[in-house]
This record gives structure tokens, C-alpha cells and sequence, in this order.
């Protein structure tokens, strides 16, 4: 249908087809085709059926209503968001901090980047057992398992951000006699800020996943709760929309966080778009 | 070739013409590659002079140790007589890959030299938009780096460096991240530049026929350790045209006396 429009249009006039080509080259039509692609696949793949426990994107999306409408699904959520956003928080802070003072001083690297380099290796899954017989299973576990989890990775992100910084620009800014604290604070830290923000937004997909797995091994509640509690009586459309709801969530996210850092940290970016 | 350009010894003995004399410097970098090898020179007052050596041969190394962005591991540098322990206000630097910061404007950026100093701002942008207009880029003041080609982003290093009002410019091979036709135009306003500001510069190049086109004296460096291999002062009228220069036997002798100087450090 669309090849017919664009092609009648095409003969009457080129400026038609011209602008029918500028809006179907618009980046917006390409994001909606790729989601069109992915939940046509799903539905597709949940009616054929690839597996019984498997629901069609349609039945996911019925029981994602029927869930956000009895009220389960906000409630849940609000469990969840609760130790996310505050082990988010806590990791961010300390992480780009800690990652700055290593980036800035050797002394501070050689102490502390072995810490994070292991940590970011390591199956820190496997610590959780031992962080219930520390903290038992309330809030402060949940909180512990976000910050493992999201805090390694904005570490080392923020710290190869600093050291990272052009030696060009360094060399400028003390040519042009800037004070060690003008250059990290004019030159070094803006320019290290595009990488600082790519570890955030990595820090805060892996604390989804920290604060999901704590509620999946470790008391049963929120988003967590909802897809275990599902599982277990073979509601799988509600279990999937519970899964699909943490993902959108994220998503979410990680793009505010990239809209506070065009509009905090890149006037060049702002002045394109 | 002596009547295309004259040889000079390595310090002038009227030392007092000059704004920056090297004395003994030599450069051993920690691993010890040694860059340079007792380097004694003087750069005239109000002239523009030349390292030109082949690539590596340390003639980056030596303008910064002028610049006091990298010690010498023996030897000094003295600007109008003082010894030089770091970067200095009379001196200001202009840079092969430009160092703009990409989330500055040009107005900013051409300024921050200023802001470094702690110039109040709306003094600091009057002066940066003078410059700015002098280099040609009015009406750019609000573009950001990447909005700018290559040739127009050396005109805010350019700008920059010339809104701080230092003695002595010293530039990095600042035209070898342009192209051709932009260089040859840079070369140009370069010329009227030395002309006009009565500064002191020190350039580094890897190109003979820049160095020819531009220096009122050049100082060939033999390969590293580098050593002052000659000095010339290329003997061309400054008050013709650009062709005119471009098709002088002095400037085409002095092009190819170097050339034949060089050739030997090519394997």
C-alpha cells in the first residue's frame, strides 16, 4: 500500500515524493517498525505455540491490564522501585566519586581498582545467601544487592572517563595557566562526562537485575513476588506481563537518565537536536 | 645556495634581539629515549622561526619544554632573560589537533584562556569576539567545534591563543590537521599575522615548503638525538604576492637545499 501512494505521488510531483521519503526516513518510523517486528515475532511464537507456559503478546498485554487495574501491579512496583532507586542512588554517588579520586590519583587507583575489577567478575549472584544471614531479608538486603551489583561497573566507567580525557586538552588548560583544579573542573570532568554517564546508564540496568534477583532468591515480594506467585499457579500471561513491566521500566530509565545528561552536561548535543 | 639564504651560527652573539634562547637542553625520556642532545639557540624578537627536522626528530619536544609543558632533563630556557619553570602568560600555545573542547562554544572556547586568568566575563567576550572577527570567523561566535571544519577550528586555537596577548606564539605543526588549499591560505594569513602583531613565533612543521614560505629563519634538526644540523635564513621579498613568493628562485633554491639536507635521514 505504502509502495503505491509513494509511487503515484512520485509521478504528479517530485516535491510529493520527496516529503513522503523525509517522513518515511524519520527516525521515529524505524523505532516503531523494530517494535512492530519484535511483538508481530512474539505473538506469532505465543499462538503457534512454541510452548504451553509461553503467551502470545496480546494475551500478555490483556493480563498486564487486568493487573495494572486490580491494583497488584502498582503496589508491586512500588515495593520494587523503593531499594532500586536507593541503591541506584548510593552506588552513583559513591561509584563516580570513587572512580573520579582513582582516576585523578595512582595511589587511590593501585587501592581500589583490584577491588572493582574482581567484583565486576565475579558472580556476585552467589553472595546473596550470605548477605540474608548479614542483613536478614528486608530493605537493607535488597539495597546491598542493587549497590553490588550496579556499583563496579560506574566505577570503573567514571574512572577510565578521567583517564581517558584528551592530552591535548589537559596540556591546554595548563598552557593557558589553569590552577589543577580548573583543569579537572573546566576540562577533565566535562570532558570525562559522556563516559561517567554511559557507566550510570549501565550501573542502573545492572541494578535492575540486582533488585529483581533479590526478590527472586530472597523474600518474595514486588515485581519479584508477581512473577514467582504466577509461575507457581500457571498464570503465565500475568508472570510474562510482570516481566515485560520491569523491562519498560528500565527502558524507561536509562533514557531519562540520558535526557538529564543532554540537558546537564551536552550543549553541543542540545544545539543539534 | 649561499646567495638563496645565509647561514648563521647556532647563538646569535647579539643576544639581546632575542625573546627566547635555548640554552644547552637536552631531553632524555624516562625508558631513555633520548630526544634531544644539547640544543643551544635564539629566537629573534618579532620574527617567526622554524624547527623543521624529519618526523620524530624531537622539534615538538623542544617547543614544549619552551612552553613549560615538559622539563628538560638538562639545560634552560629563557624568555626576555628569566628562566623558564612552567607555562608563563607571555607565552601561549596553538595546537596540532586544535584541543577546542567540544562542549564550548567558540565564543568559549577563544575566551578561555581569559576565564583561565579569572577576566570577568563580559570583558573576556569582548576581547574573544575582536579575535574571532580577525581570524574571519564572525557570525561563528555560538557554533560548537564539531559545526566547524577543520581549517575554521585552527582559527579559534589561533583566536585563543591570540586573545591572551602573549609575546611568544608557539605552534604545534598547526596546519598539518587541515587541508591543502586551507593550508596554503593559513601560510598567507600567517605571514601578514607576523607582519601585523609584532610577536615572536616559534612554529614547527614537517613541510620544507612551509617552512620556506613562512620563517624568516628556519632551524633544520638532524634526526634523534637532535642536534641543530643548520640554521637559514631564507632571502625572499615579503612584499609580493603569494605567487610571486611561491615562484621566487630564492624561495625554490632554499626549498631544494634543505630538501637535499634532509634526504639523508631517509632510509
Amino acid at each position: 500500500m505504502l509502495t503505491v501512494s509513494t509511487s503515484r505521488a512520485g509521478r504528479k510531483a517530485g516535491t510529493g515524493w520527496q516529503a513522503a521519503r523525509r517522513h518515511l526516513t524519520h527516525p521515529l518510523v524505524f523505532r516503531l517498525l523494530s517494535s512492530v517486528v519484535v511483538f508481530a515475532a512474539w505473538e506469532y511464537a505465543g499462538r503457534k505455540p512454541i510452548s504451553a507456559s509461553f503467551p502470545s503478546f496480546s494475551e500478555t498485554l490483556v493480563a498486564g491490564w487486568e493487573m495494572a487495574a486490580d491494583g497488584s501491579l502498582g503496589a508491586a512496583l512500588l515495593i520494587t522501585i523503593v531499594p532500586l532507586v536507593i541503591g541506584v542512588t548510593i552506588s552513583a554517588i559513591v561509584g563516580v566519586i570513587a572512580g573520579i579520586v582513582m582516576g585523578l590519583d595512582r595511589r587511590a587507583e593501585w587501592l581500589g581498582v583490584p577491588v572493582f575489577i574482581v567484583a565486576q567478575a565475579a558472580p556476585l549472584s552467589a553472595l546473596i545467601p550470605l548477605l540474608v544471614l548479614a542483613y536478614g531479608v528486608g530493605l537493607a538486603t535488597k539495597v546491598t544487592t542493587v549497590c553490588i551489583m550496579a556499583m563496579p561497573v560506574i566505577v570503573l566507567n567514571s574512572f577510565k572517563a578521567i583517564r581517558n580525557t584528551p592530552t591535548s586538552l589537559v596540556e591546554m588548560g595548563h598552557s593557558f595557566l589553569g590552577t589543577r583544579e580548573q583543569v579537572i573542573g573546566k576540562i577533565i570532568l566535562p570532558a570525562a562526562s559522556p563516559v561517567i554517564f554511559a557507566g550510570l546508564r549501565l550501573g542502573l540496568a545492572s541494578g535492575f537485575i540486582g533488585v529483581v534477583l533479590a526478590e527472586l532468591l530472597i523474600s518474595p515480594t514486588g515485581i519479584g513476588d508477581l512473577i514467582t506467585y504466577h509461575q507457581s499457579i500457571a498464570e503465565y500471561p500475568k508472570m510474562f506481563a510482570a516481566i515485560a513491566v520491569v523491562i519498560l521500566l528500565s527502558v524507561i530509565f536509562i533514557s531519562l537518565l540520558e535526557r538529564i545528561e543532554i540537558l546537564l552536561f551536552r550543549p553541543e548535543k542540545r544545539s543539534v537536536a | 645556495m649561499s646567495a638563496a639564504a645565509r647561514q648563521v651560527a647556532p647563538v646569535d652573539p647579539r643576544s639581546a634581539g632575542a625573546m627566547v634562547s635555548v640554552r644547552s637542553v637536552s631531553k632524555v625520556y624516562p625508558g631513555g629515549v633520548e630526544a634531544l642532545n644539547d640544543i643551544s639557540l635564539d629566537f629573534p624578537r618579532g620574527q617567526l622561526t622554524t624547527l623543521l627536522g624529519p618526523s620524530g626528530c624531537g622539534k615538538t619536544t623542544l617547543l614544549k619544554i619552551v612552553a613549560g609543558l615538559l622539563p628538560a632533563t638538562s639545560g634552560e630556557v629563557l624568555v626576555e632573560g628569566r628562566t623558564v619553570t612552567g607555562p608563563g602568560p607571555e607565552r601561549a600555545f596553538v595546537f596540532q589537533d586544535f584541543a577546542l573542547m567540544p562542549w564550548a562554544t567558540v565564543l568559549r572556547n577563544v575566551a578561555f584562556g581569559l576565564e583561565l586568568r579569572g577576566t570577568p566575563r563580559s570583558e573576556r567576550e569582548d576581547v574573544a569576539a575582536h579575535y574571532i572577527a580577525q581570524v574571519g570567523l564572525k557570525g561563528f561566535e555560538s557554533k560548537f567545534p564539531h559545526e566547524l571544519s577543520g581549517g575554521m577550528r585552527q582559527r579559534v586555537g589561533l583566536a585563543r591563543a591570540l586573545a591572551v596577548k602573549a609575546e611568544v606564539l608557539l605552534m604545534d605543526e598547526p596546519f598539518s590537521a587541515v587541508d591543502e588549499q586551507t593550508r596554503r591560505k593559513f601560510q598567507e594569513d600567517l605571514l601578514q599575522l607576523v607582519v601585523n602583531e609584532q610577536k615572536t613565533f616559534i612554529f614547527v612543521t614537517h613541510s620544507i615548503e612551509e617552512a620556506v614560505y613562512v620563517s624568516n629563519r628556519i632551524i633544520l634538526l638532524s634526526r634523534r638525538p637532535s642536534r641543530v644540523m643548520r640554521i637559514i635564513e631564507p632571502d625572499i621579498p615579503r612584499d609580493v604576492s603569494p605567487d610571486q613568493i611561491r615562484r621566487n628562485t630564492a624561495y625554490l633554491d632554499t626549498v631544494e637545499s634543505i630538501w637535499q639536507g634532509l634526504k639523508q635521514y631517509l632510509d
